[in-house]
């Protein structure tokens, strides 16, 4: 306390002496300093920004609740995180030497990507999925893609996170299955599905069924796989589109947790157990520029998560209180103009992700803000990642800017202001009335919006964007998905559904459409039946659809 | 006498669900005193055409980040033309590499704006427009 | 007749869309397009949908164009949203919840902004309504922007008016009683899938009792719609209709459109004689030096006005 008023003290006489010299000889640069979000930033921080008698509380230890500092206490001494570059276009078969490729150069991890109709639920001769197949990830319709997908890869030895949402159920019973003809049980499979919808209606559109039954198709696979696929994470609560977006940190991290909770609630009713699901739960967050701040989210976002955790939902597993998350730099920030700088952003970023103690990244593609990433631009972005874990030395102490006067004001100031906001939605009735009400979406697209209008009056400086131009060459050797793709894959399914028993696939489609319209059956293993017949993802999909209806978007401007 | 008021559609054709462009410039168009309709994400070709034509817009602005742009983008064009509305300016914008935007601009996409063009950009393309569209 | 008009009467998109632009921006050619197309006017319903901001207008709207699609019945909608007044640019949102419609050769859609003018829509909605009627639509749908308590232009413009109110608006009813409740033919209370929408409707009879006491059969109709759950539509719909025949056969519907005509005429004989006396007097150019006089006491004003209009009535007549 003494040592406080002293410091404080110290401080006065150092604003009113020392520093109230210089500045009126030399001004700052700017009269306020924002970070990347536009929390206000001191000239420099002391003690006595950071009340160190909480420390025990709100900081701790690694590997203790409320785990500010970390999932585990030995975080990269005992093991790095899985480098995990999210990879996949075109055809199965292009994916898979893709895959191959990268498991070659040392990832640890697969993680597919899908195309739109994929995601959408339309098969890739469906009138919808015209000029998209194959284009921003992997096209797959039956189970026959997926086969060739995984050829040559035994699942009982990688471990696999799959893009994908609103159809999360349909593909992630098509992995099952192909390991079954592989010979590996369900319990040896280890990956991950997104399987977030909330954040679907709210930053990435790909959506299919309303917030109700898609919430049930969620609820059921934490019951399914809970019981037969025990290693798979069910959801990855996402931020990182939400931050895409234009979201501010802070609105990241709370929109992010308020969507973990909507799931834990939904669970809960269903009749769930908390800790019989929870630790299954995991997180995926954006990394941006700013790296201290970034750092701070993460730090905050795990404090929040097990503090609710334990009070709200009254978890007894410390396992659930635990947030574990994925994170990937963020592609929002990389540039078109002077694509090279963006290898230097991915870097920050990749700091930023590591000290914040992330379990697994992926690092972007200088080029991708162009289009997909070449195999030489994924090799320097996975580099980045062994440069940063080998080379740098952060990866030697846990959570290295802990006590940074900083770093813990910035936590803090996260915690609330996003604390602040998850009590908001609560208010509202949770989140899934906060976003038909459109309220997330407008305060995502008012950040969204200042963030823009900064940049092009020049308060926010890109470099190589609205300062440091140059005058380029048009880049070249960009890779391209090949039209004809679209026709090469209508032949495949068409093949497919003229080899299969038709009648089998009938009748599983029927058994799924009763069961659907049933509250409380559990879908996954209709719909594992009817893959394993090789019923399209667009003939499930449009059962479901019949069922339940679509959902429409309520914009706001 | 003012200016007449220029309408322009903002649309987003394709599947992909990234509207943070398209809402932006929709916003910020609106701000520079256009009347700016806009049509949410999933839109096929045949829609935005319909909608364009029913709101008699002058300017059509089309975002894509999905890659599909070679696709559907000269099929708005065609489907405009096809309809006696070829005088309808189309302009695009999204994720569309460098070497694309010859063609586009061949099949009648007047101008691309990439990711990280000033909003103003477009107000001079837009204004620099407004005699062709007052014939 | 100009090829325009003949092609609006034939139906054609582009057309009718162009007209609408035309009496919209108020440019040469609007006077006799109207007067070409009007003796092919007065077939279509016009209703009007009209409420407070977010109340559904525009939800409830896509769902009544289903509703008249499904009768085999050809729609047009006029959606209008406010013009920035600082800007004049403007946002038009409403389309973007009847969307789904977008490729239906049988319905179409235009979104209007309203370029300043007061009352809840825009100056041209009522001609726009009149091209929409000569081109063939058998039934147009007026939404307006959010209504505070002036917007009453909704009643002149169409033949039946729904006032759409949605729960929790708390001491609002209170405050419309006086002027909104007058615009709507039937209420619906929307959103009654939330808590309170059988409340509203007790308040709202309640208050509709006052204004019929004792001719209960007059009362308008109130209609409970979740337009989200698709619900309470087909008794709305039934409620549209009986009250719509209900003015053909009394005669009301008739009248009410001499009346809009007389309001009309009202409106455009001002106009017009505030145009002429623009141009004779030259008035805008003179009024500043007149202000200077009136300040400067030299002349009274109301001397000085009938005096300058004496003036020029006798200089019209020589
Ligand atoms: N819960 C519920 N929400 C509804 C209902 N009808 C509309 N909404 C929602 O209310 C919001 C506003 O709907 P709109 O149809 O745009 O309302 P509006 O009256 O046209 O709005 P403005 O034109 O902006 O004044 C949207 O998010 C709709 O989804 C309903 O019956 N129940
Ligand atoms: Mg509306």
């Amino acid at each position: 306390m003494e040592e406080y008023k002293k410091i404080k003290e110290a401080r006065r006489k150092w604003e009113e002496k020392t520093v109230d010299k210089v500045i009126s000889r030399f001004p700052e640069r700017k009269e306020i300093f924002v970070t990347g979000s536009d929390i206000p930033v001191d000239r420099a921080y002391s003690p006595e920004s950071f009340d160190e008698e909480r420390w025990l509380d709100e900081v701790g230890f690694p590997g203790e609740y409320p785990f500010t500092r970390g999932v585990q206490p030995t975080m990269y001494r005992g093991r790095f995180w899985t480098m995990r570059q999210y990879a996949g276009f075109g055809t199965a078969e292009e994916s898979n030497r893709r895959y191959k490729y990268l498991l070659e150069q040392g990832q640890t991890g697969l993680s597919v990507a899908f195309d739109l109709p994929t995601q959408i639920g339309y098969d890739s001769d469906d009138a919808m999925s015209v000029g998209e197949v194959g284009k921003v990830g992997v096209a797959i319709d039956t189970l026959k893609d997926m086969e060739i997908l995984f050829e040559g890869i035994p699942l009982d030895k990688v471990s696999t996170s799959m893009t994908i949402n609103a159809p999360a159920s349909v593909l992630l019973a098509m992995y099952i299955v192909v390991g079954e003809k592989q010979g590996v049980s369900r319990d040896q499979l280890r990956g991950t599905i997104q399987n977030d919808i909330l954040k679907e209606y709210i930053a990435r559109g790909t959506y299919i069924f309303p917030p109700e039954p898609s919430m049930r198709l969620i609820t059921n696979i934490f019951e399914f796989c809970s019981k037969e696929v025990p290693k798979w994470n069910t959801i990855s609560i996402s931020g990182y589109h939400i931050r895409e977006a234009g979201s501010t940190a802070v609105q990241e991290v709370a929109f992010t947790i308020a969507d973990g909770m909507e799931y834990v609630k939904t669970a809960v009713r269903a009749g769930l157990d908390v800790d019989q699901f929870a630790d299954r739960l995991s997180f995926f967050f954006n990394a941006h520029n700013d790296l201290l701040e970034e750092v701070a989210k993460y730090r905050a976002a795990r404090r929040i998560w097990a503090t609710l955790m334990k009070e709200k939902f009254l978890a007894k597993s410390s396992k659930s209180m635990m947030l574990r998350f994925h994170t990937q730099t963020g592609g929002s920030t990389l540039t078109a103009q002077q694509p090279d700088n963006n290898i230097v952003r991915v870097a920050i970023q990749t700091l930023a992700a590591v000290l914040g103690g992330t379990q697994s990244l992926h690092t972007n593609s200088r080029d991708e803000a162009l289009a997909l990433p070449t195999e030489d631009s994924v090799r320097i972005a996975l580099r980045t990642q062994q440069i940063v874990a080998h080379e740098s030395g952060v990866a030697n102490t846990v959570d290295p800017l802990a006590g940074s006067y900083y770093v813990e004001a910035l936590t803090s100031r996260i915690y609330n202001e996003a604390m602040d906001y998850i009590e908001k939605i609560e208010e509202m009735g949770g989140m899934v009335k906060a976003i038909e009400k459109g309220y997330i979406q407008k305060e995502i697209q008012d950040a969204a919006y200042r963030y823009q209008k900064d940049v092009e009056k020049g308060d926010r400086i890109v470099v190589g964007v609205n300062k440091f131009t140059i005058k380029e060459e048009a880049p070249r050797d960009l890779l391209k998905v090949d039209p004809a793709l679209r026709d090469l894959q209508v032949k495949k399914l068409a093949r497919t559904k003229a080899e299969r028993d038709n009648e089998a696939v009938k009748k599983a489609l029927k058994a799924l459409e009763d069961a659907a319209a049933k509250p409380d059956v559990n879908l996954m293993p209709l719909i594992i039946d009817a893959v394993r017949e090789y019923a399209s993802l667009g003939e499930i999909c449009n059962i479901l659809r019949e069922v339940y209806g679509e959902y429409k978007e309520s914009i706001v401007l | 006498m003012s200016k007449r008021k220029l309408r322009i559609l903002i649309a987003k054709p394709g599947l992909d669900g990234h509207d943070r462009g398209a809402k932006y410039v929709a916003r910020a168009l609106k701000d520079e005193g256009y009347e700016v309709i806009y049509t949410g994400i999933r839109q096929t070709p045949e829609s935005i055409v319909r909608t364009a034509l029913q709101e008699d817009v002058d300017f059509v602005g089309l975002s894509l980040l999905s890659g599909a742009h070679n696709e559907l983008f000269p099929r708005i064009v065609d489907l405009l033309r096809e309809n006696d509305a070829a005088d309808i300016i189309v302009f695009g914008g999204g994720v569309i590499p460098e070497e694309d935007i010859p063609f586009l601009k061949e099949k009648g996409v007047r101008a691309v704006f990439t990711p990280g063009t000033p909003i103003q950009e477009i107000v001079d393309f837009i204004e620099s427009k407004r005699d062709e569209r007052n014939q | 007749m100009t090829e325009l008009a003949r092609d609006i009467i034939g139906g054609k998109i582009r057309a009718i869309a162009r007209g609408i632009s035309l009496v919209e921006n108020n440019i040469k050619g609007r006077e006799e397009l109207i007067d070409a197309l009007f003796p092919h006017t007065g077939k279509a319903q016009v209703w009007g949908i009209t409420g407070p901001p977010g109340a559904g207008k525009s939800t409830l709207a896509d769902l009544l164009i289903s509703c008249e699609r499904d009768r085999g019945r050809k729609v047009a909608v006029v959606a209008v949203d406010p013009s920035s007044p600082f800007t004049g640019g403007a946002l038009l949102g409403d389309r973007l919840r009847m969307q789904s419609h977008a490729e239906d050769d049988g319905v179409f859609i235009r979104s209007m902004a309203s370029r300043g003018h007061l009352g809840g829509v825009s100056g041209a909605t009522l001609d726009a309504v009149k091209v929409l009627d000569a081109a063939g639509f058998d039934t147009i749908i007026v939404e307006t922007i959010g209504v505070g308590q002036t917007e009453v232009d909704i009643i002149e413009l169409t033949d039946l008016v729904l006032l759409v109110l949605v729960p929790g608006m708390g001491d609002e009813i209170q405050a419309m009683k006086a002027g909104v409740m007058e615009i709507g033919d039937i209420f619906v209370i929307n959103k009654s899938d939330k808590e309170g929408a059988e409340k509203l409707r007790t308040e709202v009879e309640y208050v509709l009792g006052f204004k019929y006491a004792g001719e209960k059969e007059k009362m308008n109709p109130v209609c409970l719609v979740s337009a989200k759950m698709k619900k309470g539509l087909d008794h709305l719909r039934n409620e549209m209709e009986r009250l719509y025949g209900q003015l053909e056969e009394s005669g009301e519907l008739r009248e009410k459109r001499k009346e809009r005509i007389r309001k009309e005429l009202l409106r455009i004989f001002s106009l017009k004689i505030h145009e002429l006396l623009d141009r004779k007097m030259d008035f805008y150019n003179n009024v500043g030096e007149w202000a200077e006089m009136i300040y400067n006491k030299d002349v009274k004003p109301y001397h000085f006005i009938n005096e300058r209009l004496r003036f020029f009535l006798k200089k019209e007549s020589e």
